[in-house]
């Protein structure tokens, strides 16, 4: 187990790495930070004096060192759009996008399970194909647009949920849908089809041989089975949702998390704020998988044993 | 992966044994007609069809020029509605452009920028995946660290980052949706060349003394076609949603040009006033993406040997169910059943 930790840790550390040098090169080198944050009226004396205040005029093994060393730190420096360090906007508005990501996956699950459950019951009849249809419906709608016509109809017609911004459980409504849909339609065909090869075995024979009432046999029994499967997919669908989803639905219901804030400093030219979240991002996707690779082994006797 | 020789094995044992059976129809027109038994994935792939006549010929068909405005006439509702005429089908956005010119030419868009990642993604994954399949050793451990590492980086926000650095444009857009997406045909093309590396066809090409660019390119790579084909399907569903997701929050493609995801994002400011701004791109998403869904759904089955047994054996006991109903004496059901294709023959 130590052996295991330790690896995927190391594992971890050089994702992290690849991406930090990623980040340095794409904006040391490939671009022109300069030319991207400031105007493109600026004379070339602010240029001069802008590139020595981020200290862009020295070197640039010496500017990755001492890029290396701020990151280590976490020291991202100040945001050009707010003038404050960039940890401190981070830090007001991560716990959002986290509550959201969350949020939004626990109701995937929680719809999911059941409808896979159902629709493995009787496979191709008609429930099962009606489950299937709208779940293949719902993966091909585009997210910003399912956001759209959320907010018509139920901010707009019904008037029953607030069209954007933060607030109470009721402004979480509408994007933690609006995020969850696509990943329900994905786990909703997982646990279908696990569900249905679970329900084939010989121990579920055996179960219903024994006298074990249906809806056990399934829900019980099958289900544990299938249940491993869905978590697995379900820390990938959070961290898919949290490394980039979050970004359209934010922008969509102006929710005031890391995606919105990235959108942010892109229309306000703001790098340094844009790649910090970036980084972090990264950090957290690495930390979050590292939790479900545990949580997977811990979970799973089969694989915890072997 | 084991599979796949099962697959091999089976598909013999099954040509050898059908003959016998007389189900069996003429190859190439049993493609058709599975496809014609699948009403869903038919009608995608006619749609589909259409779109990319629609694509090809945008100038000609539509009624307008999309980048023309016409401030007199703006925000006219489509033809159906009160105000709206038959000069624009589907009205007219804020500037008075045309809005059903608009969605014709953000086909194009949408079915380039699709197909161009598509291409280039799936070639560096391709080409990755059938090294480290091939090679093995260091050469797998070495490609294969690579793909855990990208797969593990935020793919959107470093797209938005690159995207920011770079500047939107098409080609940004191909370049880095093809960036974020190459790993998943490496890791299908490895396992499946993994499979195939010790099965005896392999052996026997490399004991004759072919140089290993001839056993991959063509001894190996032929058997990758099916699930390749089928994962290339989903992706292009994939980047057409990326690419809308992209222009949507202005990242993507650039004004004038149109795009879909675009049209939405500025009928978005209109959408309390104007909802068909927002409506409309956004059912052009959306039936595309789901026809593609639908026609890989059918491919996937119908590549597959195991899959498409599975689905003849439910059309079968079907017909057999429903001619029991109206002759309850059959001796043999299989035997004179008209209706039974042979999915195994194509």
């Amino acid at each position: 187990m130590a052996n295991f930790i330790l690896a995927r840790l190391w594992q971890g550390f050089i994702v992290v790495f690849c991406v930090v040098v990623f980040v340095f090169v794409l904006t040391r080198l490939v671009g022109d930070p300069v030319k991207v944050m400031l105007p493109l009226e600026a004379t070339p004396e602010q240029r001069a004096v802008f590139e020595q205040q981020l200290g862009l005029d020295r070197p640039i093994l010496e500017q990755f060192v001492t890029y290396l060393q701020d990151v280590a730190v976490l020291d991202f420096g100040d945001s050009l759009w707010q003038r404050r360090p960039v940890m401190e906007i981070i830090a007001e508005r991560a716990l959002s996008t986290l509550l959201l990501t969350f949020a939004a996956i626990f109701m995937a699950v929680a719809v999911a399970i059941p409808l896979g459950v159902t629709a493995a019951l009787r496979p191709e009849g008609t429930v099962d194909r009606t489950i299937v249809v709208t779940s293949l419906i719902g993966l091909s709608v585009p997210q910003f647009w399912l956001g759209l016509l959320l907010i018509i109809f139920f901010s707009l017609q019904l008037r029953v949920l607030p069209t954007s911004g933060a607030g109470g459980f009721r402004h979480l409504v509408l994007p933690a849908l609006t995020l969850a849909i696509p990943a329900m339609t994905r786990i909703i065909m997982v646990v279908r089809s696990s569900m249905i090869e679970q329900l084939n075995t010989q121990y579920v024979k055996t179960c219903r041989a024994k006298g074990i009432a249906a809806w056990r046999v399934v829900w019980v029994h099958a289900l544990r089975n299938s249940l491993v499967t869905v978590f697995t997919l379900s820390g990938w669908e959070l961290i898919r949702a949290l490394s980039g989803y979050t970004v359209v639905v934010e922008s969509v219901f102006a929710w005031p998390g890391l995606g919105l804030t990235a959108i942010q400093a892109i229309e306000r030219q703001d790098l340094i704020l844009l790649q910090a979240i970036v980084l972090l991002v990264a950090i957290m996707v690495v930390v979050l998988n590292l939790v479900f690779d545990l949580c997977y082994k811990v979970i799973d006797p089969r694989i915890r044993l072997s | 992966m084991s599979d796949s020789s099962n697959n091999i094995s089976m598909q013999q044992s099954l040509t050898e044994v059908a003959p016998q059976t007389a189900l069996v129809r003429p190859v190439g027109s049993s493609v058709w007609h599975d496809l014609w038994a699948d009403k869903a994935a038919f009608t995608g792939l006619l749609f589909l069809l259409l779109l990319a006549l629609v694509a090809i010929f945008a100038p000609l068909i539509a009624p307008h020029d999309p980048t023309s405005q016409n401030i007199i006439a703006r925000l006219k509702p489509p033809v159906w509605l009160a105000g709206g005429s038959s000069e624009h089908m589907l009205g007219t956005d804020h500037l008075g452009r045309d809005l059903l010119s608009r969605v014709i030419h953000g086909a194009r868009i949408s079915i380039m920028v699709g197909v161009a990642t598509v291409l280039l993604a799936g070639s560096v994954g391709i080409l990755v995946g059938l090294c480290a399949g091939y090679f093995g050793g260091r050469v797998d451990a070495f490609l294969v660290a690579v793909i855990d590492t990208v797969v593990a980086f935020p793919g959107l926000l470093l797209a938005l980052l690159i995207l920011a650095v770079i500047g939107p444009s098409a080609t940004t857009v191909v370049v880095v949706l093809a960036f974020n997406g190459w790993m998943v045909y490496a890791r299908v093309t490895r396992g499946i060349v993994l499979g195939m590396r010790s099965t005896p066809y392999i052996e026997a090409a490399e004991t004759i003394g072919s140089k290993p660019r001839r056993v991959i390119f063509r001894h190996i790579l032929p058997n990758l076609t099916a699930p390749l084909l089928t994962l290339g399907t989903l992706e292009f569903a994939r980047i057409v949603l990326a690419e809308a997701a992209l222009s949507f929050l202005g990242l993507g493609i650039q004004p004038p040009a149109s795009s879909w995801g675009l049209d939405v994002a500025s009928g978005k400011e209109y959408m309390f006033r104007a909802w068909w701004l927002v409506t409309f791109p956004g059912i052009a998403i959306a039936l595309t993406v789901l026809s593609v869904n639908l026609l890989a759904s059918w491919f996937r089955v119908t590549s597959d040997p195991v899959e498409r047994e599975k689905r003849y054996a439910r059309r079968l006991v079907k017909t057999v169910k429903r001619q029991l109903r109206r002759n309850p004496v059959v001796d043999n059901p299989v035997a004179d059943n008209p209706v039974a294709d042979n999915p195994v023959q194509s």
